[in-house]
């Protein structure tokens, strides 16, 4: 193990890491809300945000973008790819809520069939945009020229991780306002704590539901901008790995509990590095999952614990 | 519609019962001699099902052993999945140990068998003998359940299932990247069916002629249903199908829960392990790009969309899934996304799959009688 | 109640010591040094007003939950910490006070779970069924038709069993059906045996799980609350039951909320309130207690 190549560079590499794991973090959001309120394990966000990244690269063929525009113009599709990710994303998991998952509720079936619903709705989005878009890997234009912007001793950091890191904390700022500061948050959390309770306040379980799933959608769709920004590809099936990795940042920052999932984001991410690192990156994709086992067999509440929700038993 | 379903599969499992022991009896032999009859299947009318009838299909026999290695992959997952209720999402896990046991240990270009041969002095044509490999395949399977299972089959059932998931990612990936022991993804060749190392003198289990491999895989597939039938209706059966209910409460009756749960995941990685061991033999050569998650998925497809808890429907399940595919190679492009939407529809408007057990049945729609009015 | 019941009950050996067993959950404090004995042979009734610990109680006995503090034994060894399916090896079983039986089984396969716990064929043994024994006469499949073919398949069939024997499992499994059989009349169900536990009528469905609690063979059987939701007629019937439990040799703790039923089958009471225990004693002692008294109507009142 590369212990030398670690040590010698480990600020770069938190830096490195900390960006990573800001993408992983906004895409865990999504997953942590749905399982705060409905104590399910929605399979198919990772689609959503696949969506996403799609809808963006076609936002942006549309108009015709090529490499290095001015800055100015480089913000307008910034924002525009940040608005049409989100609407894409928080429409597909909308769509997917209200013809599956509803019905499924409707039925009170075991969560058991719930999941294998998700996984076939992940194969289905899955494979439509294989058949549509084929399945080589999509490449985009970039549209921020990287320059460091900043040196801390041997560390730098770029734009684009500070663009990365800046627009994640503003997004989770907003949604940790939105869901601890206004009536239709308060609303969210007391469905999550006692759904029958609420109901009995007079509140909408199922118009809740939709929003949960609107916001976690709205949350990947920035995470695929940022995605499409930094890393320039997409393909049919990148969802599966990211999906899987942001489910257990939000497990190892605490599941139902938002904070946790940023900080279980960003720690993943450090993680990874560190790992490609040491092991020179052909193990890189198995540290998630071990991550994963290890805190659900030690500490299965995760490090921050439940806050949406109720704290399980 | 799905009324209508539930309904002719249901009248038709009750005239099953209704019918005196000899009667099923013979029942089951004619459908067992009909089941070593069907690669010669030359009946006119009934040849439009082969699956060379059409232009550029696969051998009909071919077929058909690769439908009887699913079954026997739907059988073992039904046991995890349908009998003990666990759901496992990386049974592919299990399907690459048992084909890479054979691989590593029968076959002469696996570098553990090389190794074997250098530091023994065994020349260049010594390896395991295939039959030899049945055990080994079925031992790392079953080791493999253990260690997956003692960890984390005290975990909630969505955390179980991401877990499993990731166990079959990561033998995939294990097999990937160890190069030295498994020759990373050029995967390894030349390996052996029970008649020895590959090569034109195998008469009987050679590469052109897939109809003993067909009778192998189904006479393996009909020892293995006797095997899990005993178990269903024995004390065993009954202790899991308490566990499911009610495992708190079958806890205070002196069931001990996490027992039977690893017996079940062990038993049902063993039969992994023989269907990948069995598959491996006939195709000769393995890599790890074809152990993917889509494959696991799959299995639980079969096992789900059959009717999960019952062998009868697993089992049409897994056949349908494998056969429907290379039936209609026309519309190959979009198999996986059929798959995905016959799932999908299968879950929302048939949970219990099509050929449920009763019991599932039942429990489904008392499930949805209990369901509160505005959930 | 027969009075020299109550003058040897004391002089009995022990069975069960509950040993100032406290259990907090987090802030609150549901036990606090609960402390009494049962003897063998006793119908030992736990009473007290709503919430005052009673099942809180029976769960710390039968190792659904820890105590924080104190022991329980039984028999002498040391039960609290155990796992349920391990105490109740050793020996005690309970019912629910919500009943929790399996729905969708059949009455019959119900109570044969709780005879499977006796049983000595683990998995790999009902698997492959290898352990055989000398089959008695009267164990041998039975030549009974008239048809010749039928009737030659019989014979053979016989003549195999002769030889091979029958495996263990095949002869455990019987005596577990006619075991559950037994049991299931005894409780006076066995009409129902094979109707699916879900469909039977609530009366029915209190006494299978007290016949799947016999199954697996305990010396203690604890109640939790088994006449609730009953009629007077049902709980005379009832009472007639656990008093013939007794009979049979079983030890019997029993929550129950009906006075006249407690008064009229138990030995002991044991009266708890908010976790703690007010007071022990005879039926008579109790009832007039003013502690007792006072914890179920509120106010402490004259002898009445």
């Amino acid at each position: 193990m590369n212990w030398n190549a670690l040590f010698e560079n480990i600020g770069q590499h938190t830096i490195d890491g900390l960006a990573k794991g800001a993408i992983f973090a906004l895409v865990a959001l999504g997953y942590t809300l749905v399982y705060g309120v409905l104590r399910l394990i929605n399979f198919a966000h990772s689609e959503v945000w696949m969506v996403g990244t799609f809808a963006i690269f076609g936002f942006w063929s549309l108009l015709g973008v090529t490499d290095n525009p001015p800055l100015g113009t480089a913000i307008m599709l910034l924002l525009g790819g940040l608005l049409v990710g989100a609407a894409a994303s928080g429409g597909t998991a909308l769509l997917v809520e209200r013809t599956a998952y509803r019905r499924l509720r409707q039925k009170n079936v075991p969560p058991l069939i719930f999941l294998i619903t998700a996984i076939a709705i992940s194969l289905v989005l899955q494979e439509i945009f294989g058949l549509w878009q084929g399945r080589l890997v999509v490449g985009m234009p970039s549209l921020i020229k990287r320059e460091t912007v900043l040196t801390i001793g041997n560390a730098e950091i770029n734009n684009i991780q500070i663009i990365i890191l800046v627009s994640a904390l503003v997004m989770m700022v907003g949604l940790d306002w939105f869901v601890n500061k206004t009536r239709n948050g308060r609303a969210i959390r007391a469905v999550a704590q006692n759904p029958d309770s609420a109901a009995l306040m007079g509140i909408n379980k199922d118009r809740v539901i939709m929003l949960v799933f609107v916001l976690g959608g709205i949350m990947a769709g920035a995470a695929a901008l940022l995605w499409d920004m930094r890393y320039q590809i997409t393909k049919f099936d990148i969802g599966f790995v990211l999906g899987l990795k942001a489910f257990t940042a939000a497990v190892l920052g605490g599941i139902g509990n938002l904070r946790g999932a940023l900080l279980g984001g960003l720690l993943l991410g450090v993680i990874e590095v560190y790992g490609a690192t040491l092991t020179q990156s052909t193990w890189e994709d198995v540290f998630a999952f071990v991550v994963l086992v290890v805190v659900l067999l030690f500490r299965p509440t995760g490090l921050l614990g439940e806050s949406l929700g109720r704290a399980r038993a | 519609m799905s009324q209508g379903i539930r309904g002719v599969t249901g009248a038709i499992g009750d005239r099953w019962r209704s019918l005196p022991g000899w009667q099923r009896f013979v029942a089951y032999a004619a459908g067992v001699a009909f089941l070593y009859y069907l690669p010669l299947l030359g009946i006119p009318g009934l040849t439009w099902f082969r699956t060379d009838y059409i232009e550029g299909g696969n051998s009909w026999a071919g077929v058909l052993f690769l439908c009887a290695v699913y079954v026997l992959i739907a059988i073992g997952l039904n046991v995890v999945i349908g009998l003990a209720g666990l759901l496992d999402l990386g049974y592919v896990g299990f399907y690459a140990i048992g084909a890479y046991s054979v691989a590593l240990f029968g076959s002469t270009q696996s570098p553990v068998v090389q190794w074997i041969q250098q530091e023994f002095g065994l020349g260049t044509t010594w390896a395991v003998a295939w039959a030899a490999c049945i055990p080994i395949a079925i031992a790392a399977a079953m080791i493999s359940g253990v260690l997956l299972g003692w960890p984390t089959l005290r975990l909630r059932g969505d955390y179980l299932a991401i877990v499993t998931l990731g166990f079959g990612e990561i033998i995939r990936i294990v097999a990937k990247n160890m190069k030295e022991v498994t020759n990373g993804a050029e995967g390894i060749g030349a390996i052996p069916g029970p008649q020895g190392a590959p090569s034109a003198d195998n008469n009987i289990f050679g590469l052109l002629d897939p109809k003993p491999w067909y009778w192998l895989a189904l006479t393996v597939v009909l020892i293995m249903v006797f095997l899990v039938r005993r178990l269903e209706n024995s004390r065993v059966g009954r202790s899991w199908l308490a566990i499911r209910e009610d495992e708190d409460a079958a806890a205070v009756m002196g069931v001990q829960g996490f027992k039977f749960k690893l017996w079940a995941f062990a038993i049902g990685a063993a039969l992994g392990g023989i269907s990948g061991l069995l598959f491996a033999s006939r195709q000769g050569f393995i890599q790890p790009a074809q152990f993917d998650a889509a494959l696991s998925i799959l299995f639980v497809a079969m096992v789900v969309v059959g009717g999960s808890g019952n062998m009868a429907g697993v089992a049409a399940g897994a056949v349908l899934l494998t056969y429907l595919p290379e039936r209609f190679r026309e519309v190959a492009e979009y198999r996986n996304l059929a798959f995905g939407v016959a799932l999908l529809l299968v879950m929302l408007f048939i949970p219990q799959g099509l050929i449920p057990s009763r019991r599932r049945a039942r429990e489904l729609k008392d499930r949805e009688k209990e369901a509160p009015a505005n959930a | 109640m027969p009075e020299n019941m109550q003058a040897t009950g004391a002089q009995r050996p022990v069975v069960l010591e509950v040993d100032q067993v406290t259990l907090r959950f987090g802030g609150v404090v549901a036990l606090d040094g609960v402390d009494f004995k049962i003897h063998q042979g006793e119908i030992l009734g736990l009473i007290g007003p709503n919430g005052a610990g009673k099942t809180t109680c029976f769960n710390a006995i039968t190792g659904v939950y820890r105590p924080t503090a104190g022991e329980v034994r039984f028999l002498g060894g040391r039960v609290s910490g155990r796992k349920p399916h391990q105490i109740n090896r050793l020996g005690i079983a309970r019912t629910f006070q919500n009943i929790r039986l399996f729905p969708e089984m059949t009455a019959l396969e119900n109570v044969m779970v709780g005879t499977d716990s006796r049983h000595k064929t683990s998995v790999v043994g009902a698997l492959f069924r290898l352990y055989r024994v000398k089959a008695k006469e009267h164990e041998l499949p039975r030549v009974t038709s008239t048809n010749g073919a039928v009737r030659a398949w019989q014979q053979t069939k016989r003549a195999c069993a002769k030889v091979f024997g029958i495996s263990r499992h095949t002869l455990e499994e019987r005596a577990g059906e006619r075991k559950s059989m037994e049991l299931l009349e005894f409780v006076g169900i066995a009409d129902c045996a094979n109707e699916v536990a879900r469909n039977l009528p609530y009366g029915y469905q209190r006494r299978l799980e007290i016949a799947r609690a016999l199954a697996t063979e305990p010396k203690l059987l604890c109640l939790d609350e088994p006449a609730a939701g009953f009629n007077p007629a049902e709980k005379e019937e009832l009472l007639g039951l656990i008093k013939k439990i007794r009979d049979r040799g079983y030890t019997v703790l029993l929550i129950e909320h009906d006075m006249r039923l407690v008064m009229g089958v138990t030995d002991r009471i044991v009266v708890l309130e908010f976790g703690k225990k007010i007071a022990e004693g005879s039926p008579a002692e109790v009832r007039e207690n003013p502690k007792v008294v006072a914890a179920y109507l509120g106010v402490a009142e004259d002898a009445a």
